[in-house]
């Protein structure tokens, strides 16, 4: 300590420390915290369901997304991103996830939402097995803080099924 | 800067950055603020920069003190008398 640049080095050496402790704490912060989201999807219309030229079923859903995620908000959150994916299962493969459409939430404020919406993107099938076929709907989240690990849930609501016939 | 100032100046140093952490990390915690948490401890490692860092006069209350050079003359350094011997003899035991 018998010079400036000692004094500095030890200084920001300490300090730098301090503050990785201090981001730690602030992760470690977060398990204090309970989120209780709650999300609610209805499908107001199917709004053409057919075969496509290489046989794949395809369908166009409009659905209302109501969701209430404030409580995976803390003072450590950055961003959340969430998305929807219809989840299904078929004789080739036990789980099928298409994803329908997603969003990220930069802000508590904006954790709580109602949308009326189409699917983004395409829920089309490996083949011809959506008819009749009852799917979950699921909503999936990854929730990002500012530091500390990302942690990823999701809420599963079901009861959903495709019509019988193409229209 | 003399001995008891650097202790103080260590001291000191992290004394104030564990409390300006303390600090920071509690206002920030309970109005929920990431970033009021990082400004206050900016602020802090600044004033902590410009207490310790700087060669202030308070860390130079204790200079220590030199003897006269009369006093040093009373007792003269001992003169390398023994070392030549030493090489002889070194030398010798080399030279059988």
């Amino acid at each position: 300590m018998h010079s400036f640049g000692y004094r500095a080095n030890a200084l920001v050496t300490f300090g730098v420390t301090i503050l990785a402790v201090m981001c730690a704490m602030a992760s470690l912060s977060d398990n204090l915290n309970f989120p209780s989201p709650t999300a609610h999807i209805q499908v107001m219309n199917v709004n053409w369901f057919q075969k496509q030229p290489n046989g794949n079923d395809e369908v166009s859903l409009t659905m209302n997304i109501t969701a209430d995620l404030q409580s995976m908000f803390t003072w450590n959150t950055k961003q959340v991103f969430v998305f929807l994916a219809a989840e299904y299962e078929t004789p080739q493969n036990s789980l099928n996830q298409v994803s329908l459409w997603d969003a990220i939430i930069p802000s508590k404020e904006r954790a709580k939402f109602w949308i009326h919406t189409t699917n983004k993107y395409r829920f089309a099938d490996q083949g011809s097995n959506l008819r009749g076929k009852e799917f979950n709907l699921t909503l999936h989240w990854h929730v990002m803080p500012k530091t500390g690990k990302m942690s990823a849930d999701k809420i599963v609501m079901t009861g959903y099924q495709l019509p019988e016939n193409y229209r | 800067m003399d001995w008891q100032g650097q202790k103080l100046a260590e001291q000191l140093m992290q004394i104030l950055l564990v409390g300006f952490a303390v600090v920071a990390f509690g206002v920030g915690y309970t109005i929920g603020s990431f970033q009021m948490m990082l400004l206050i401890y900016a602020g802090g490692v600044v004033l902590t920069t410009l207490i310790t860092v700087p060669n202030w006069p308070f860390f130079n209350r204790h200079p220590l003190k030199w003897l006269d050079p009369i006093e040093a003359e009373r007792h003269p350094k001992p003169q390398p008398a023994v070392v030549p011997t030493k090489k002889k003899t070194s030398s010798k035991s080399h030279q059988k």
